[in-house]
């Protein structure tokens, strides 16, 4: 089954790691990317630019709106994100729990729908 | 044999076998509602079929065989009316897959029902979930038996299991044992769900009724499952030792009129001698075993020398709080302090005592719990502050749900 493991932290408490834990925590998350590929897990994955970049589009009675947000009220953002193959949810889960950015934050992991044919 | 002979040996049979024959159909057919469907189907071939036939030499075995067959004819019988080729084929090759396996294998049984266990009390289940789905799967208590226990609606339950069965399959919860990197700490959650339903059986949170005793001993029955299927486990024999040692005095806990009965005043000759020298037994055991001490097995050690004790003063109060102290060093929880605290009363006096229970309320932590203001009128009431203790208790009353306790605490209220 495929899962999406979205990677939610504190932006604040992200940058306040420094340049040298921010180093760190990239070569980690290579480290990490690179073992999941080799393991045959890895479909697709990325780092998203901060939530403050991010706008939100609803369509009401034909008309778009655009605004800016998600509001970061909400403690953690998303921040990034794997598209995994995993063979059941405590793999899933196991795999997660490698992830860097774990440590600082959490990540919720997503089962996803197999596509319709 | 007549017909009602023959049908309660079946009744028996079903009792005995339907635990080990609803987790082995799951993992058969990989599904929960299939399995549950065959294991009906089973059970009502067997009641059909035995009477006349006689019954089978290994009942398990033919109702595991006889359940498989309903559900391929059912996978079969499927396939028809089912238009995607990817669709027939894969349920053609589960019905083949079926044929082929040998349910008479003992070896697999125990495994299978702990496949049942850890997927019924898994993590990303609500807690809730975890307990009704072991109660309705493990414990094979029918849905509204399970919504009697949490005083909810049978519909309402009936929706949580299906939201239940329905998350493991959506999420692709395996039905398996965990790893054994993490088995220790899945142990602890299916821990937790078994005193959960003691607990809840043993002091239901609100209303008339002090203590229900069929979840009481589901849980007990869970725990020597448990025991069986893994052994030597620290953690699973303090559980045992403790739902034992609480449950050996249940009969003295409450009086005929539903009052709560003290420790003190509890009638002894009433206790369970049986549950209590299994429960001492397996403290002991469980405290010798390898591996991390169990939280469970120092609060059956601190039970056990209420229970050995031939009154109050007679019991080992030092020891009691030593107890306290080392479980407050694996679990630091504000009802262990409390706890704690009456201990220290009774060793080194009330003044320490009200010290512990007002630094614990500084906190901030507890201060809707009943049993701490209780605690807090007792002590007061030792040193001589008589109006402080009415007041204590007064709070206490009014945090106080279930009725025996708020007549217990009325009683200290009016005796000041």
């Amino acid at each position: 089954m495929n899962y999406l493991l979205l990677i939610y932290s504190n932006e604040t408490e992200v940058m306040a790691l420094g340049e040298a834990g921010l180093k760190r925590m990239t070569d980690e998350y290579m480290e990490f990317t690179k073992s999941i590929v080799q393991a045959g897990h890895f479909k697709a994955g990325d780092r998203l630019k901060p939530a403050a970049t991010a706008s939100t589009v609803r369509v009401r009675n034909g008309k778009t709106a655009i605004t800016d947000g998600p509001f970061a009220e909400t403690r953690e953002q998303l921040g990034g994100y794997y598209l995994i193959e995993a063979k059941n949810l405590d793999e899933a889960t196991a795999i997660a729990a490698r992830i860097p950015g774990a440590k600082i934050g959490s990540i919720e992991v997503r089962p996803i729908w197999p596509p319709i044919s | 044999m007549n017909a009602s002979a023959a049908g309660s040996v079946v009744e028996e049979i079903f009792r005995r076998e339907a635990g080990r024959v609803l987790a082995t159909l799951i993992r058969l057919l990989g599904d929960f509602d299939l399995a549950e469907e065959a294991q009906q189907d089973a059970f009502t071939a067997a009641i059909e079929q035995w009477p006349t036939q006689g019954t089978p030499d290994n009942p398990r075995a033919w109702l595991i065989s006889a359940g498989r067959n309903k559900a391929i004819d059912r996978i079969r019988r499927e396939v028809f009316f089912r238009e995607k080729i990817a669709d027939r084929e894969l349920a053609s090759a589960q019905a083949d897959a079926l044929a082929e396996i040998d349910g008479s294998d003992e070896a697999i049984f125990g495994d299978d029902r702990l496949r049942l266990i850890f997927t019924c009390c898994h993590p990303s289940l609500n807690d809730e979930a975890q307990i009704a789905l072991t109660l309705r799967e493990v414990c094979g208590l029918s849905t509204q038996a399970v919504a009697r226990a949490f005083l909810v609606a049978e519909e309402t339950m009936a929706q949580r299991l299906v939201r239940a069965k329905k998350k493991i399959r959506d999420a692709g919860i395996p039905y398996d044992t965990p790893d054994p990197s993490v088995l220790d700490q899945r142990v602890d959650g299916v821990l937790a769900v078994v005193y959960g339903v003691f607990t809840e059986g043993y002091a239901a949170t609100a209303g008339a009724q002090l203590i229900d005793v069929e979840l009481c001993a589901e849980a007990i029955r869970l725990g020597r499952l448990l025991d069986t299927l893994l052994p030597n486990n620290a953690h699973v024999m303090g559980l045992l030792a403790l739902m034992l040692l609480h449950d050996a005095r249940r009969r003295s806990r409450v009086s005929d009129a539903g009052d709560v009965v003290l420790l003190d005043d509890q009638d002894r000759s009433q206790w369970d001698q049986n549950e209590i020298s299994e429960g001492l037994s397996l403290v002991d055991k469980s405290l010798a075993a390898k591996g991390s001490v169990s939280p469970y097995a120092v609060q059956a050690a601190i039970a056990a020398l209420h229970v050995r004790a031939a009154d109050k003063q007679a019991t080992d109060w030092p020891q009691i709080v030593g107890l306290y102290e080392v479980l407050l060093r694996l679990q630091p929880t504000p009802v262990i302090e409390l706890n704690h605290a009456v201990a220290v009363s009774m060793v080194d006096g009330a003044a320490r005592a009200l010290d512990l229970v007002d630094s614990l309320a500084a906190r901030g932590r507890v201060t809707q719990y009943h049993l701490l203001h209780a605690a807090r009128g007792s002590f007061l009431q030792q040193l001589g502050r008589t109006q402080e203790a009415r007041e204590a208790y007064g709070i206490a009353l009014r945090s106080a749900t279930l009725e025996p306790e708020r007549r217990l605490l009325a009683g200290r209220l009016a005796g000041i």
